[in-house]
């Protein structure tokens, strides 16, 4: 086990590696330019000391190679300066990851916008899990009954809905017509007393529910279906011959065989909490990791683009190992040496 | 005219109030749908940087509503007749208010605003106000409170420094290690800069929200009613003009570039106000004067190829220009497209008032029969398939423009229109960051224009035009020279126009400036060096219990906070 899970994290440094390189270059062979929100008015000559201020006129290479070392070297130095209060080496000469747009470190940007995202997002991934697993069992063990069939009903729509639309659809039902919950969500916010906790509750429920519904809407189709093969199999008549209780044989045997797809998608959307929900949140203004991610992206801001994606590739990386050594605990057939 | 100023706005707040006092109105809401990325005006990457700053530093003198120079942090705007620009025109000279200070409490000073002529002006620093000090030989200290900015040539409209938002006067205690190269890791003094206006900072978090409180130290004793103030971006423009106008969660609004009927559904909810302000913004067609044929392979849109003259093969031809522009129906244009956001216009200059020339208004009306009469007179002739040609040359456009889906929906109009008389358009459109990049290894820039026809929106900062209609000039023509980053985008050329961009930067009186600018704009207008379409303006929204909002083309939106009240 151990072994395994050391080979598959050797093997993930040349991956990652590559897949960083294939990041900056697909991004530096991209037609964009950070000037290019500037107003019109801003001319030419203007524009190109700006982006000679920003390090654009070195070549490819060296850019790469500059960013490489801010990522793998001084970025965690500095993370762990901070943490710990320990000066290592030139630590003010050091040059950290700067954004083109903010002109501030791109680590702190994330760290940031690191806590409404985990909020709204990671509540919301929860939730849908929660919420899916007793629906997607129920719904496959009494199949085609009225429970079923309003769950797979409920469940298509959120599926097949897009969130920019169930989103405008809350704000104008819940925000707009009924004015229970705000439209425009504070990032600003502390929660101190029960009072700012009941304002943080109020602006979260909109952009959860969408998210959640979502969610929930995918696990339980996911987990219906794979009920739905376990249920037949042989070994599940065999659990009933020895006379089993019925819920052992569904919440014990079932259901456990039924998880294994189902853990890996969940695993691998982990990642995806991290990256947050771009649509969702540029609805509501939450104003998270995506909404950063999006914003870079429009603003041709190459180096907050380059370690956001780059950290999502790094997280994927690591949860498909998460998910490789789930399989062990859950499946005994399975076993890595 | 500073005090008068001050003693209107008092006025106002008394008589709106009752009794004004710092603070007194609470919180006030600032939605823009694009977030504020830094606080920095110099740095900033847009309008919206710009506005959220202007709450905190500000210039010397600002542009009122009408663009109007108003005296801000001084007590009067120089000129020649007082003295304060010299007779020469070479030098400008500015006195500071008395008694100006800091939000932290210290003096402002001359060494203050030559600071920040020398931060802006520094080769590393990628300033982007750069263009404002333009002919710049010195800026220098005369004592405490004078500031005397000296130019290389005789500079007719001195007021490019240290005017408007865009060159707000930044603290040297604060700035001083952050000049050059260090301007870009200097974060926290760009996300929280010490100014002299009605709010300061209290957080700033980049690309999401910015929160101020009232300025203890600010000139205005009752001033800024509002105690406090959140900026917070993001969204988009429709969900934003809804916080304002129907759910009152925000107080004010910038830049709704909404479908004009579903704003128009929005203000019947009784909310809030729409206010809109039109400044220099002119969206227009270009027309290339150059053949753009992709077989020219280097030599394409370039004025000369392997050394002969290298025109367009129709849009050379005058008749056609004018034909398209006959064409065009630009009331329809702006009712679907602009709403209130928009008024047709028939000049590429249609701003300050001052300047907008009336001779070309005839374009207003479309006249369909009398461009086919036109075309049928010059020789282009309905070829098989409908498409007018001459001597074997179809008249066949490609028409580009940025992605954006008022964009679309006009160039479908116009590709309408111009079947109607003959030509057969192809529609393309480029996603802004490319179309407005300035990368020169991309065919798809404004700039390289392949294509026969395309359509933005250009303007000027400020209120004179000198620069804006110098960039019509042959030497801007925009070619490989220049990486394809000359403001000559029809790349026409013109010694009579040339030298009237001359006379106009030796020319000082403003009624002969006004003179010389509107001959300028009737030329390239009567030349059809480009279509104008467009006069866009700006549209916010502010809540019907906010008072003293006076929207502004020529400043920051946001210029006139301090005087801002809850009724």
């Amino acid at each position: 086990m151990f072994t395994f899970v050391l080979r598959r994290l050797l093997i993930a440094i040349p991956t990652l590696l590559v897949i960083s390189f294939v990041i900056f270059f697909i991004l530096d062979s991209a037609p964009n330019d950070p000037t290019g929100n500037l107003p019109l008015t801003i001319p030419p000559e203007v524009r190109q000391k700006i982006r000679d201020s920003l390090g654009l006129d070195q070549p490819m290479y060296v850019r790469y190679v500059k960013w490489l070392r801010q990522f793998l070297i001084y970025e965690p130095l500095n993370l762990l300066e901070e943490n710990t209060g320990i000066k290592i080496g030139d630590s003010e000469g050091r040059l950290r990851i700067v954004s083109y747009a903010t002109r501030s470190p791109v680590m702190e940007l994330i760290a940031e916008r690191m806590p409404q995202t985990l909020w709204v997002v990671g509540v919301a991934y929860l939730l849908g899990i929660i919420i899916s697993i007793p629906i997607g069992v129920i719904s496959a063990y009494r199949q085609y009954s009225i429970f079923d069939q309003v769950g797979t009903f409920v469940s298509l729509i959120g599926f097949s809905l897009p969130t920019f639309f169930t989103g405008l659809l809350m704000i104008i039902i819940f925000g707009v017509k009924l004015r229970w919950f705000p439209s425009v969500y504070d990032t600003t916010l502390v929660v101190k007393d029960w009072k700012t906790f009941v304002l943080q509750v109020k602006q979260m429920i909109m952009p959860v529910t969408v998210l959640t519904f979502f969610n929930a809407s995918r696990l339980t189709r996911f987990l219906r279906s794979s009920m739905l093969d376990n249920l037949n199999m042989d070994y599940v008549r065999t659990a009933r011959a020895k006379g089993q209780k019925e819920q052992v044989v569904v919440w014990g045997h079932v259901l456990r065989n039924s998880l294994i797809p189902v853990v890996t998608l969940i695993a691998l959307g982990i990642p995806g909490i991290f990256g947050g929900a771009i649509i969702t949140e540029q609805i509501f203004r939450v104003n998270g990791l995506g909404q950063l991610l999006i914003i870079a992206i429009q603003g041709a801001d190459i180096p907050l683009v380059q370690t956001l994606t780059f950290i999502f590739a790094v997280l994927i990386v690591f949860f498909n190992i998460i998910a490789d050594v789930a399989y062990g605990f859950l499946d005994p057939r399975i076993r890595y040496s | 005219m500073k005090i008068r100023l001050t003693v209107v706005l008092l006025l106002l707040a008394i008589f709106t109030l009752g009794l004004a006092q710092r603070g007194s109105a609470g919180h006030v809401n600032i939605l823009y749908w694009q977030a504020a990325s830094t606080l920095n005006p110099y740095l900033s990457g847009g309008t919206k940087d710009i506005e959220a700053a202007s709450l905190v530093v500000e210039p010397l003198a600002r542009c009122d509503q009408d663009g109007n120079i108003l005296p801000w942090l001084v007590d009067e705007v120089p000129t020649i007749e007082n003295g304060g620009v010299a007779a020469d025109l070479t030098s400008i000279t500015w006195k500071l208010s008395d008694g100006l200070v800091w939000s932290d409490g210290s003096p402002v000073t001359s060494a203050d605003v030559v600071f920040t002529g020398e931060y802006c002006m520094d080769e590393n620093s990628g300033c982007n106000s750069l263009q404002q000090f333009d002919g710049v030989a010195s800026i220098e200290a005369v004592d405490d409170s004078t500031i005397k900015i000296t130019f290389d040539a005789p500079k007719p409209f001195p007021y490019g420094p240290f005017v408007g938002a865009t060159t707000p006067i930044l603290q040297k205690a604060q700035f001083a290690d952050c000049i050059g190269a260090n301007a870009q890791n200097c974060t926290d003094a760009n996300f929280a800069p010490i100014g002299t206006g009605p709010f300061v900072v209290t957080d700033f978090r980049a690309n999401d929200v910015v929160t101020y409180k009232a300025n203890d130290n600010y000139r205005v004793a009752d001033q800024p009613a509002f105690a406090t103030a959140t900026f917070k971006g993001g969204g988009d423009a429709a969900s934003a003009a809804r916080a304002v106008l129907e759910t009152g969660e925000a107080d004010y609004a910038w830049n709704l570039q909404v479908e004009p009927e579903i704003l128009a559904g929005m203000v019947a909810a009784g909310k809030g106000t729409v206010v809109t302000a039109f400044g220099a913004n002119v969206e227009r067609l270009m027309v290339n004067f150059t053949n753009d044929d992709p077989s020219l392979g280097d030599y394409r849109s370039l004025q000369f190829a392997n050394g002969a003259p290298n025109p367009h093969p129709f849009l050379a031809d005058i008749n056609v220009r004018k034909a398209l522009s006959m064409a065009i129906d630009r009331e329809i244009l702006t009712e679907i497209g602009y709403g209130k956001a928009g008024k047709p216009s028939c000049n590429v200059l249609a701003a300050p008032a001052a300047y907008a020339s009336t001779a070309n208004d005839g374009c207003l009306v479309q006249d369909i029969e009398g461009a086919n009469k036109l075309l049928d007179d010059a020789g282009w002739l309905p070829g098989p398939g409908g498409t007018r040609e001459k001597n074997g040359v179809p008249l066949k456009i490609l028409y580009q423009t940025s992605t954006n889906s008022v964009r679309q929906g006009t160039q479908a109009l116009v590709k309408e229109w111009w079947k109607e008389i003959g030509v057969d358009t192809e529609l393309r459109n480029i996603d802004a960051a490319v179309f407005f990049g300035g990368d020169p290894a991309s065919p798809d820039t404004y700039g390289k224009f392949y294509a026969d026809i395309e359509m933005y929106t250009n303007g000027f900062n400020g209120t004179d035009p000198e620069v804006y209609m110098a960039g019509w000039t042959c030497d801007e023509a925009s070619d490989v020279t220049n990486d394809w980053l000359g403001s000559n985008i029809p790349r026409y050329c013109d010694p009579a126009y040339d030298a009237l961009a001359a006379k106009l930067s030796s020319t000082a009186a403003f009624a002969d400036r006004v003179a010389i600018v509107k001959e300028m704009n009737d030329m390239l207008m009567k030349n059809y060096v480009m279509i104008p379409l467009i006069h866009r303006g700006s549209v916010s929204a502010h809540s019907n219990t906010l008072t003293g909002v006076q929207m502004n083309a020529w400043d920051s939106e946001l210029w006139n906070i301090a005087g801002w009240n809850r009724k």
